[in-house]
Formats: C-alpha cells, sequence, structure tokens
C-alpha cells in the first residue's frame, strides 16, 4: 500500500499523532473511537503520497479523521437532528450562576462553577450534544480549526457552520448546568471548601 | 455614532466577536454595548473563561491496551504487502 521510503515517515506521523487523533475520536463520536482512528489511519495511508508537506502532517490526519466521522453520521440513517434553539436561546449561563449562586461564599463564582468539573464530565456534556453542534464546537475550540477550515471539512456553507457553533454554544452552556445540577459536582466543590474551611 | 444594541443582540455576537468572525460594523455595535453595560461585560469575561476551559481539556488519554491496539495497527499498515499476514 505504501511505497518503501513513504513507510517509516507515515509510520512515525501515525505514531506521533495517535493521541491526538484518539483523543478527537473519542470528541467527536465517543463510544467508536479506536474504530474511526483505524478507518482514519487506513484512508490516511491510502493517500499518504498526495501529503505534500509532511510538517502539516497532524492536521491532515486530523481532517481526515473528520471526514471519516462526517461520513459515518451522513450514513447514519436517522441523520443529525436539528434542536429548536427557542428551548435555549434565552439561557446564559453566566447569568443563572449569579442569579442561583451555587457558591454562596465564592468570590470568583464563575470559575468555580467551571473548575467543579472534572475532565470525564466535561466529556460526558460534551457527547449529550447532538453530534450536528458538538462537531463544530469541538473543532472550534478544542482543536484550533478555524470556522472556513470547519466549512470545508464538513462539506458546509460558512453561514450554517457559524449558526451550528452558535447553538452548539448555548447547548453547551445548558448541558454544563443541567449536569451539574444533576450530578451533584457543584455541592461536592462546596462540601470540599468547608471541609478546608473547618480544618483550618 | 454606532446603533445601540440590546443585551441580547450583544450577548448573542460575543463569542463570533472573540474569534473575530463579525465584520467592522458589528463589532462596533458590540464594543459600543460593552463599553456602557457592565453586565455584558461580565458575560464576555465568562466567554473567555468558557474558550479557555474547553482548550485546556484533556480528555483523550489512551487506555493502554487501546495504544497497543493502534501501534499493532499502524505496524500491519506499515508492512510490505510481500511479508504481510498470509493467513
Amino acid at each position: 500500500m505504501l511505497e518503501a521510503s513513504d513507510r517509516a515517515a507515515f509510520q512515525r506521523l501515525a505514531r506521533d499523532e495517535l493521541g491526538g487523533l484518539y483523543a478527537l475520536a473519542r470528541r467527536l463520536s465517543g463510544r467508536d473511537a479506536e474504530d474511526l482512528v483505524q478507518e482514519a489511519l487506513l484512508r490516511a495511508c491510502r493517500s499518504f503520497g498526495s501529503l505534500r508537506d509532511h510538517q502539516a502532517g497532524g492536521q491532515w490526519l486530523r481532517v481526515i479523521l473528520t471526514n471519516v466521522w462526517r461520513d459515518r453520521v451522513r450514513k447514519d440513517s436517522r441523520g443529525p437532528a436539528e434542536v429548536p434553539l427557542d428551548d435555549v436561546e434565552q439561557f446564559s449561563l453566566y447569568r443563572t450562576l449569579v442569579e442561583e449562586d451555587p457558591f454562596p461564599y465564592s468570590d470568583s463564582l464563575h470559575l468555580d462553577f467551571l473548575g467543579s468539573f472534572s475532565e470525564n464530565d466535561v466529556h460526558v456534556v460534551l457527547q449529550r450534544l447532538p453530534p450536528l453542534y458538538r462537531a463544530p464546537l469541538v473543532l472550534r475550540y478544542m482543536e484550533g480549526f478555524s470556522t472556513k477550515q470547519i466549512a470545508r471539512v464538513l462539506e458546509l456553507p460558512l453561514g450554517t457552520v457559524l449558526s451550528q457553533l452558535h447553538r452548539g454554544r448555548k447547548l453547551f452552556e445548558r448541558a454544563l448546568w443541567d449536569y451539574a445540577s444533576e450530578s451533584g459536582v457543584m455541592s461536592e466543590t462546596v462540601a470540599g471548601r468547608e471541609d478546608a474551611r473547618c480544618t483550618r | 455614532m454606532h446603533q445601540m444594541i440590546s443585551c441580547t443582540s450583544a450577548v448573542e455576537r460575543l463569542w463570533a466577536y472573540l474569534d473575530q468572525e463579525l465584520g467592522d460594523e458589528d463589532s462596533a455595535e458590540v464594543e459600543a454595548h460593552l463599553a456602557f453595560c457592565r453586565r455584558c461585560c461580565g458575560e464576555l469575561e465568562f466567554a473567555k473563561h468558557l474558550r479557555r476551559f474547553l482548550a485546556d481539556q484533556d480528555d483523550g488519554r489512551m487506555p493502554t491496551a487501546v495504544r497497543a491496539q493502534l501501534d499493532r495497527f499502524i505496524d500491519d499498515l506499515c508492512e510490505p504487502a510481500d511479508e504481510g499476514d498470509t493467513t
């Protein structure tokens, strides 16, 4: 499949980028991360000869993985569901925290709220978002793609990507609040603070 | 003088403003609003925190077994065809 001269270069690139690819796959698809990485590597191996700038190999692999994920979502007969924004449009996590004041003794309420989430909590919250809105959010704010790159890789008009990003952010804020309310992460943080105060 | 915009309209555009995705006119309207609205300045600061929060997530640590499996997969991909698995 690979020319002899390319084998070592592809192997090195794939191994170097494996951690980042797996992280992206996990963020995009949750459970199927390993399988997604394998299919992306297979596709990349077939077209490695077309990669001109090996310095850009990491980004090239991430684009391929996103393409594989996009194709899978399209094949899914249910298709990516749109979410009416009316429910979340008026929601502001910033204002909700001020009004609900979950950390009454905090002088950095908003940061303390975000600090109460473990990395796994955030992963769970992201997986609650429909793929249609999760993908642009992950690609833009976790992977550092520009909105134009996202439009290219997801094969969507730029305006659609911007709209999905807006909805994705709103849904993410709402999902963070809902998760925190259900899971008790905020009360754990408050209990931890009170323990710390008692032991002083 | 820029057109005055509401808090809702300003908050809607904050992330796009931080992403430098807004045109000059829209950016100027957001800035004019932020100049007098303390609450929206709070929203702006929180938007910055939330973006950093997302960027700082390191949630992709691979289980050792998965790493080993994927390393083997890469090795297999890079194996010369005539030395491949013949089973």
